[in-house]
């Protein structure tokens, strides 16, 4: 019980800071890929301090019980990892804080978060079926949703599980919001629907949805890296691979439409993850 | 210096606005963001948005239709911030100073904190006033009204 407690404690302040480190790491990439400079790497640490000390404006009251729900549901969800427990519950809590996010923007008057909030709700659509089939996955192989079965197991998941593992990467673009699938809201150009569902965060606020977001990447390279739970700093050098892999990918796609995503990642995340489990299926005869 | 102010000069994040200017000064800002000046080193970000801004940057002459914009915006952007008029129109009204639309400078409509002199301000001068304009940002408290 102490260990646990201990655990949740430790994860819950060192992943900020990884977070917020690859968040720095990813301005400096994308200067340097651009022939610039770039900001240092703890510049998302300065945005936050800064952001912590601006002025606080209310545009609506409800905004900020769906901002506070998007950090707790995103926080129990990471909870739910470094305590290795349900996979399913896990999907399911991070849906819950897409919601919140997307309630969120629809609580304010602007038009362009209304318009960033629906474009949300079809990345939400995009990417939530392929990580339940993720789910579904882990469950055919090991017959349990439990991540702590999938640390028991000596054999990588990533040996039956790649055609899902390529679904996934197609989830992470979409949930880190990077080109070509940076709709709602974007990291870097800024001006096409103002800031979409961030517009009208300010201050504290604002601060508060980056801290969510450092959240947020931890908890999708986490993932990333039960596809190699065994030993798993193979898993997290896949993870990091696969952040640097995101970062040229979002450098050098330019934005899509919202439709096209969604036929993506359903022709793609879905086919492949049927086939996947399909398969588990037919060989292992699983009941 | 404490934490927050800190990294109220490390990160700016900068509004550009465009009054009614001849879209020269507003070209070398945009010049400051590419390559050669890259202030993205300095943290410094241009936003579409005036609710994430720290700093406004402001071109061209006030004049009739965009007063009221402007000071829309202003009010938009969250304590502290910080007000910069670029280029002589912005300063003074420059060559449009007597024209019958035109009210002057924007410091006929919102209170300035640094004005960059030149026709065009070249990139080295926009920067020069943003550090100086960081100074007074870092003292200003949160809360001021
Ligand atoms: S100062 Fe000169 S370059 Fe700048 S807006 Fe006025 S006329 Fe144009």
């Amino acid at each position: 019980m102490i260990n646990q407690l201990i655990t949740i404690i430790v994860a819950l302040i060192v992943a900020p800071l990884i977070g917020g480190l690859l968040f720095g790491f990813d301005r400096k990439i994308t200067a340097r890929l651009q022939g610039r400079y770039g900001p240092p790497i703890i510049q998302p640490f300065y945005d936050f301090f800064k952001l912590l000390g601006k002025e606080r404006i209310a545009v609506s009251k409800l905004q900020f019980i769906w901002i506070y729900g998007y950090l707790i549901f995103m926080v129990v969800s990471l909870v739910f990892l470094v305590l290795k427990l349900d996979f399913l519950l896990l999907v399911f809590l991070l849906g819950f804080a897409g919601v919140c996010f997307v309630l969120g923007a629809f609580s304010t008057k602007s038009p362009y978060a209304h318009f960033g909030a629906n474009r949300e709700l079809l990345q939400i659509l995009a990417y939530e079926p392929v990580l339940l089939f993720l789910a579904l996955g882990i469950y055919a192989k090991n017959g349990s949703f439990l991540i702590n079965e999938i640390f028991k197991q000596d054999k990588p998941l990533l040996f039956t599980l790649w055609p899902l593992f390529i679904a996934v990467l197609v989830v992470l673009t979409i949930k880190m919001r990077k080109s070509p699938f940076d709709i709602s809201t974007s990291h870097h150009a800024h001006q096409e629907i103002v800031r979409g569902t961030i517009t009208e965060y300010s201050g504290p606020y604002y601060a508060l949805i980056q801290l969510v977001e450092w959240y947020e990447l931890v908890l999708l390279l986490g993932i990333i890296a039960l596809f190699w739970a065994n030993p798993l700093w193979v898993g997290i050098l896949i993870a990091l691979g696969t952040f640097i892999l995101e970062l040229l990918i979002d450098n050098i796609a330019a934005r899509m439409t919202a439709r096209w995503m969604v036929r993506l990642s359903w022709s793609v995340g879905l086919i492949l993850g049927i086939i996947n489990i399909a398969y588990l299926y037919l060989t292992k005869g699983v009941a | 210096m404490g934490l927050i102010q800190k990294s109220r000069i490390k990160s700016p994040w900068i509004l550009h606005f465009d009054n009614s200017s001849c879209n020269g000064c507003d070209i070398e800002i945009l010049a400051c963001l590419t390559p050669l000046y890259d202030v993205e080193r300095f943290g410094m970000v241009n936003m579409g948005n005036p609710k994430h801004a720290d700093v406004l940057l402001i071109t061209g002459s006030v004049n009739r239709r965009t007063a009221r914009v402007l000071k829309n915006l202003y009010e938009q952007v969250p304590d502290p911030k910080i007000v910069i008029a670029v280029g002589t129109c912005a300063s003074s009204g420059g060559v449009f100073h007597n024209c019958y639309n035109v009210l002057g400078g924007v410091d006929k409509v919102i209170p300035v904190d640094v004005y960059i002199p030149g026709c065009a301000a070249r990139p080295e001068a926009i920067i020069d006033g943003v550090v100086l304009a960081l100074q007074k940002l870092a003292n200003l408290r949160g809360d001021k009204k």
